[in-house]
């Protein structure tokens, strides 16, 4: 009986722990500046079609100080490795080492697959992402809306609460959302630290959210 | 040469091929002094043959690797309502006019067209509407649509993340 009890207990407390933690990862975000110590590593979320070609005209604009950058596909996606790449090459490096590297795991949600069988499939790649981010340790994830955003940000955001590293989620609504988020929005809107979106409608609605006018 | 460019995407729209390709639609575009048209008809069951059309110029295909280079060579965009569509036809700096498939219920997609619309950024039909509005449209009234700023983006990223 007391073993059950203690056993209980210890559950109930480390459930605690995880929640304290949680917030204190996704409600200190703003503080954390890796720029300051020098270059900042990206995972970049490249999507299918019309997210992957909205991310790069996000990604052209960073500078080199964005360095490395590990792209993420969905591996049933054909068409974006070869944006990646040609977008890449077009980036005029002076040095010659390469500066970038593709990594796939499995999409975590088709256009229109049901909500049950998306979960299903999101824990299966999250089994994928898990390794992926805990090697990789970027200082940033960038991702703008394709589902296997949600089981990389998971492996980021379990990153920080075990306390090994505190990845900054920014997560950009696609442009073609005007008055709803789509559904990775809306698990991604509490615990990204910076949360663009592109119409001032969806700003009203989402507070915490960041507008700037259309940034694709 | 005034040109005319069809385009679905990567989803089929049967009816607005039908229909644009039809002797009245085909006539008001005449009319307007439109005289050649090109049909990207993706998915679509219906790939209308060159001669099927005897008012105008006509041209169909299903996909391409880019439809650049047609969105470029033409003078008035008509396509479905998708967000890649639209916003490709608007970066190139063409007339648009959206037609919009009533058969496909909660399709997000039409946010955006729909707003675009509000803004005066393109015009917007449907299959049954599409040769009425062929014939009185007013493509004066279309504003410019100003590329999105990146720029912004980055320039606050740097700040947030602490970057000199």
């Amino acid at each position: 009986m007391t073993f059950v009890l203690g056993a209980v207990f210890a559950g109930l407390l480390l459930c605690f722990i995880f929640i304290i933690r949680l917030y204190a990862v996704v409600k200190t975000g703003h503080k954390s500046k890796p720029g300051a110590k020098g270059p900042v590593a990206v995972l970049v979320v490249a999507g299918s079609g019309g997210h992957t070609t909205e991310i790069l005209r996000l990604m052209e604009s960073l500078s080199s100080s964005y360095t490395p950058r590990h792209y993420v596909i969905a591996d049933t996606d054909r068409m974006s490795q070869e944006k990646v790449c040609t977008f890449e090459s077009s980036k005029q490096q002076s040095d010659s080492e390469t500066q970038f590297t593709i990594h796939r795991i499995p999409r975590s949600r088709e256009v229109r697959q049901s909500l049950s069988s998306s979960v299903v499939s999101t824990l299966n790649a999250l089994q994928y992402s898990l390794p992926l981010v805990f090697r990789l340790r970027p200082d940033m994830v960038l991702c703008n809306g394709p589902g296997t955003c949600v089981p990389l940000c998971a492996a980021a955001l379990l990153l920080g609460i075990l306390g090994m590293k505190k990845v900054v989620i920014v997560y950009v609504e696609s442009i073609c959302r005007v008055q709803t988020l789509s559904l990775t929005g809306m698990i991604l809107y509490p615990i990204s630290d910076y949360f663009f979106v592109q119409w001032s409608s969806l700003r009203d609605k989402y507070p915490k959210s960041i507008f700037l006018g259309r940034i694709v | 040469m005034k040109k005319v460019f069809v385009t679905v995407g990567t989803t089929s729209f049967d009816e607005l091929i039908e229909t644009i390709t039809s002797a009245e639609a085909a006539q008001a575009l005449k009319a307007r002094g439109y005289d050649c048209l090109v049909v990207q008809v993706g998915r679509g069951a219906l790939l209308p043959d060159a001669d099927s059309c005897p008012h105008i110029r006509l041209e169909a295909f299903r996909y391409k690797n880019s439809l650049a280079e047609d969105i470029e060579r033409a003078d008035l965009i008509i396509s479905h309502a998708g967000s890649g569509s639209c916003l490709e036809a608007l970066g190139a700096g063409k007339p648009l006019l959206v037609v919009v498939n009533d058969k496909l219920m909660n399709n997000h997609q039409l946010e955006l067209a729909k707003q675009l619309h509000i803004d005066s950024h393109l015009l917007y039909c449907t299959c049954s509407t599409l040769t009425e509005t062929l014939r009185t449209m007013d493509l004066s009234v279309l504003r410019p649509f100003s590329p999105g700023q990146p720029q912004n983006f980055a320039n606050f990223l740097d700040k947030a993340l602490g970057i000199k």
